[in-house]
């Protein structure tokens, strides 16, 4: 069959273009588009008799209603994947930017990809060392999870991510190294550049795929970026029995796309305009974590978003925070102390640590560790707040304790270099130290006779 | 042909609309295109039809044909449901592995519970009998925890003509027909209802029976009742899952449905994997024997979230009507709202309050409707209890899902973020929860646990409530300032913050509490307050009356204590009263020198 060639432009608006008379066109199929001067691409939105919506994927600015030539491919935006992909990069809809030639060979994939199976799945269980004591100790990371970093605009974020790709490991298998998807999404040109220096730095770069769509490039690539670098990282992990970290930056950057193309296709809004199917459309990103039955390999996603006014209740963190296994969220008075990573335990969270801590895993005294840190950092808060309004002088003597404790904490346990790795003995031990600044009877979460083997009083 | 099929002239998302449709009815059954996706008609125009696809619509085409089935989105209902996970229509997620591999692909079709499998058939009835809907003809041991009644369908009554001998049988075998005036019913072991209709009661009854949870904040404080609804809001990381998964496994109703509505995958396998593991307190079989999980995860067609609720919920009056008492999780209700706002978008309706229809309330209205503690068609006691979770933006519990909600619940279990950050859990705030159950349950509480149980309550939430307030002072002043009577209430209200209410659900004795054990905590919590109480009015300084060691002892009483105590609390008990005698003693000896 010839494929059939459309010159109808009906409307053009922004990224989207309404082309009238088709015939047989499918829902979510990639067209083609060529104007005198080059080759675009578009995604079919939206189909009502012979009208098609069709949604472009670069920029639209030189498009005219003549000279316009439309023809549909009748498949979806698919990515051709094999091991060649590794060190390589590409722009959001999977083309390669970096001068080295299209990939031959391997296999095509749909980008959308499919929902995992719940009984396929494999439910994660081993953790992630990071090297980080506030991650490991009180979120602890596990293989398989999708775990964001909640940021702000200028807080080092991409600093964390970069040395949680370096540092990270696990142990109970020879293969025990890492392969990196990079996804950046509207980031700035410093950013993407930040990473791939240390990348290049640290001699990684034969185990990363990048896949960039830099905050000047067109908004509808940006919808792409993700679901590209994801089935890139479904390949690696269930076809090549990877063990896959993906950093996907910035999610805000994404909401904004999706929020500027539901403009432009007049849709209901739901809340600060963002459209209804902002959690399902997040969704068919982040549950693309996780292990499979029968693959050896695994996704782990580590999302970061920078929270618009640093506000953890803006739409993008609060479903982010619904459909992730947890939050690491960034403190910028922590950071203003100069406290570097500058975590706030008290909000962040890892769900999947419950099974992948203690006995087998960490070590025996996790769990309980962990939980005495939150409960005495959190009393540490509520003593700050007290000290404020009568001095720090009128406390008691345990509350002094605590104030000692907060602070000990944050320099401390809180506070490392970017190139200090610390092992989870370290970190739990620290933790430990830590915890016997205050008097032995306000050890209540953890076991007593782990508060007899432990407290160095 | 007879059946006439419609033709799609407009696709967005999971919304398709498509002409020649008017010989179709309004919620019936379809398949759409050439992969046969599942749909239902949600709304007929003239000759025009709005269809919401339960499957991803990628690749289909204007002029794709739309085929009608002839009945509304049903389940299946028969052996084989229990210790099954299903999609949101019913299609078990084994099979789609099987059919389609790790990935859920399109166009699997309409499969149901496994027809195919053969069970043994205990029949109770003989030709000559007349039956009615909802009598038992006999029986299948559908697991080593459930028997399953064969029932007479609903719409079905007269004299038996012909009934198979006990036997082994599958599922499309006629096991009975019955005639009536008009015609003869072939009856199954299994039967066939729509999920948007409740299935029908012989009458409602009042309630009478709590749904015990083994969990203290729940079962002393805010209890749920058997027939209740119970709605748990909390924003992300409050515990809203956690608490479902710890009442799904512990709570004493004879089977759970629990529905994973646009939740994550993992906790979906996580149930899959620690069920079977698991044993029932009662009986000492694997929980998985008594469950049955429905699963539309996030990333699933989100039309199919909308129906999931509805199928779980059919499928645990079926179970009611049986004659037992059935626990609904669903986790999350807002998922599904939201669902609702996404399909309502499509279709360009008039939005509400932010975004939600307004039929929002009407809906939520009739699904908590379908609770309740019923007399079956056949005279036996059943109940239908909902505990649903809510997932309020930004935490924030004005929202409309959470509003909505509160309207039709009788029990409400807010869940509290700043618990949940310093680690308190299950973190149930108590200010803010409220059970209206209390009255109804009332007579219970006295006759199975204790006649003082109910008083002992009150005072407790009395003194969270006044510690709540002196705590606005502390935050101003400091402590010490206070005199020692309020600070006693701090100090108890903290024994029963971290002894009580906080509950370890990884702690092998804490995660679940016998309400004799809750009952007997109370009375020591209570006699450590009055004994302290009588110390401070007698002028001895609150550093004496709070002994370290004593207080640590009463809030380790949860590990320390067994739930098959012998005189441990006694012991306890001894150790408080002998500790005050011998202050108020020597104080007095002091005041005497």
């Amino acid at each position: 069959m010839i494929a059939k060639e459309y010159t109808r432009l009906h409307k053009l608006e922004g990224p989207l273009m309404v082309i009238s008379g088709v015939e047989g066109a499918s829902y979510d199929e990639i067209v083609e588009i060529k104007t005198p001067h080059e080759t675009k691409h578009g995604k079919v939105i939206q189909l009502e008799d012979d009208l098609a919506v069709i949604q472009v994927f670069e920029s639209t600015s030189d498009l005219s209603v003549h000279d316009v030539r439309v023809r549909f491919t009748g498949k979806p935006l698919e990515l051709r994947l094999s091991k060649d992909i590794l060190g390589r990069t590409f722009n959001g809809i999977g083309e390669p930017i970096d001068g080295g030639g299209e990939i031959f060979g391997g296999k095509k994939m749909d980008v959308n990809g499919r929902p995992m199976n719940p009984v396929s799945r494999h439910y994660p269980r081993n953790f992630i060392q990071t090297g980080i004591s506030s991650i490991d100790g009180l979120a602890t990371l596990i293989r398989g999870q999708k775990l964001p970093i909640f940021s702000g605009s200028g807080l080092p974020h991409n600093q964390i991510a970069a040395q949680i790709v370096k540092q990270a490991k696990i142990f109970d298998e020879e293969n025990s190294e890492f392969t990196i998807v990079f996804a950046a999404m509207g980031v700035k040109h410093d950013d993407a550049h930040y990473f791939r220096r240390v990348f290049e730095e640290w001699g990684v770069m034969d185990r990363v795929v990048m896949f960039l769509n830099l905050a000047d490039d067109p908004v509808v690539e940006r919808i792409s970026t993700p679901r590209s670098a994801l089935t890139a990282a479904e390949y690696l992990a269930f076809e090549e029995d990877h063990h896959v970290l993906v950093i996907m930056t910035d999610i805000t950057s994404y909401c904004e796309a999706l929020r500027e193309i539901s403009a432009v296709r007049e849709e209901v809004p739901g809340r600060k305009g963002y459209p209804g199917y902002l959690y399902s459309d997040l969704a068919s990103l982040y549950e693309r974590a996780g292990m499979m039955k029968g693959a050896r390999g695994s996704i782990t996603q580590i999302p970061i978003l920078t929270m618009p006014n640093d506000d953890i209740t803006h739409p993008i963190p609060d479903l982010t925070g619904f459909i992730t296994e947890g939050q690491i969220v960034l403190s910028r008075e922590l950071f203003q102390q100069n406290i570097y990573p500058p975590v706030n335990i008290l909000p962040s969270l890892s769900r999947l640590m419950k099974d992948g801590i203690g006995e087998g895993y960490t070590r025996a005294d996790h769990a309980d560790v962990a939980n005495q840190v939150f409960a005495s950092y959190s009393k540490v808060q509520e003593v700050l707040a007290l000290a404020q309004v009568i001095g720090e002088e009128e406390l008691s003597d345990t509350d002094k304790k605590y104030l000692e404790f907060g602070r000990a904490f944050e320099s401390r346990f809180l506070n490392q270099d970017f190139d200090e790795n610390r092992d989870m003995e370290e970190t739990l031990d620290l933790a430990w130290d830590i915890l016997s600044i205050l008097p032995k009877s306000e050890l209540n979460r953890i076991n007593p006779k782990l508060v007899e083997e432990n407290y160095r009083g | 042909m007879g059946k006439k099929t419609g033709i799609i002239r407009y696709i967005n998302g999971p919304v398709v609309k498509a002409s020649q449709m008017d010989r179709f009815k309004l919620r019936e059954m379809v398949t759409v295109g050439p992969n046969k996706l599942i749909g239902e008609v949600i709304s007929i125009d003239g000759d025009e039809g709005t269809i919401q696809v339960y499957e991803e619509t990628s690749g289909l085409k204007v002029g794709d044909e739309i085929v009608p089935t002839g009945k509304p989105l049903s389940v299946k209902l028969g052996p084989g449901i229990i210790g099954s996970i299903f999609d949101g229509i019913q299609r078990p997620l084994d099979q789609i592995y099987a059919a389609s591999g790790g990935f859920i692909g399109e166009g699997i079709g309409l499969i149901s519970i496994d027809l195919e499998k053969e069970w043994d058939v205990t029949i109770q009835v003989k030709v000559g009998d007349t039956v009615s809907p909802g009598d038992r003809f006999g029986y299948v041991q559908e697991t080593s925890l459930i028997k399953h009644y064969l029932m007479i369908p609903p719409n079905v009554q007269g004299k038996v003509i012909e009934v198979k001998p006990s036997g082994t049988y599958a599922m499309e075998e006629v096991l009975l027909k019955v005639q009536d005036d008009q015609k003869v019913y072939d009856v199954k072991m299994y039967q066939e209802w729509p999920v948007r209709s409740p299935r029908p009661v012989r009458e409602r009854k009042t309630i009478d029976r709590p749904l015990i949870t083994g969990q203290r904040v729940i079962d002393t404080f805010f209890p749920i009742a058997k027939g209740g609804t119970v709605a748990i809001p909390g924003g992300f990381g409050t515990g809203k899952t956690m608490t479902q998964h710890q009442l799904a496994k512990w709570s004493d109703a004879d089977i759970i449905v629990y529905i994973g509505c646009g939740e994550r995958g993992n906790e979906m396998t996580d149930v899959l994997e620690e069920f079977p593991k698991l044993n029932d307190p009662k009986s000492g079989l694997p929980l998985m024997n008594r469950t049955i999980l429905i699963a539309n995860t996030s990333n699933m067609p989100v039309a199919a979230r909308e129906a999931s609720i509805y199928t779980g919920i059919t499928i645990a009056e079926y179970y009611r009507d049986m004659g037992y008492h059935v626990a609904v999780m669903a986790d999350s209700t807002s998922r599904w709202a939201e669902a609702l706002r996404e399909i309502s978008g499509r279709l360009e309706e008039m939005p509400a309050e932010e975004g939600y229809p307004a039929y929002l309330s009407s809906r939520l209205a009739e699904f908590y409707e379908r609770a309740g503690f019923v007399q079956t068609l056949n005279e036996q006691d059943g109940s239908v209890t909902i505990i649903g979770a809510v997932s309020p933006a930004g935490g924030d519990f004005s929202e409309p899902v959470t509003q909505n909600t509160r309207r039709f619940v009788g029990a409400f279990l807010g869940l509290d973020r700043k618990l949940a950050y310093s680690r308190h859990y299950p973190a149930i705030n108590w200010l803010t929860s409220y059970s209206g159950y209390i009255d109804d349950l009332a007579a219970w509480y006295k006759e199975n646990v204790a006649e003082d149980i109910l008083e002992i309550r009150a005072r407790m939430l009395k003194l969270l409530n006044e510690e709540s307030k002196l705590q606005e002072i502390v935050k101003l002043v400091g402590e010490d300032v206070l005199p020692d009577d309020q600070r006693l209430t701090l100090e108890i209200a903290n024994v029963i913050k971290v002894g009580y209410l906080q509950q370890n659900a990884f702690h092998d004795e804490d995660t679940y509490v016998s309400l004799a054990k809750q009952y007997k905590m109370l009375k020591v919590i209570e006699l450590l307050y009055e004994r302290a109480k009588e110390a401070v009015a007698h002028g001895i300084p609150i550093s004496k009356v709070k002994d370290e060691n004593l207080f640590h002892e009463v809030i380790q009483m949860k590990y320390t204590i067994p739930n098959d105590y012998s005189d441990e609390f006694t012991v306890l008990e001894e150790k408080i009263k002998d500790y005050y005698e011998n202050l108020l003693n020597a104080y007095q000896w002091e005041r005497v020198k």
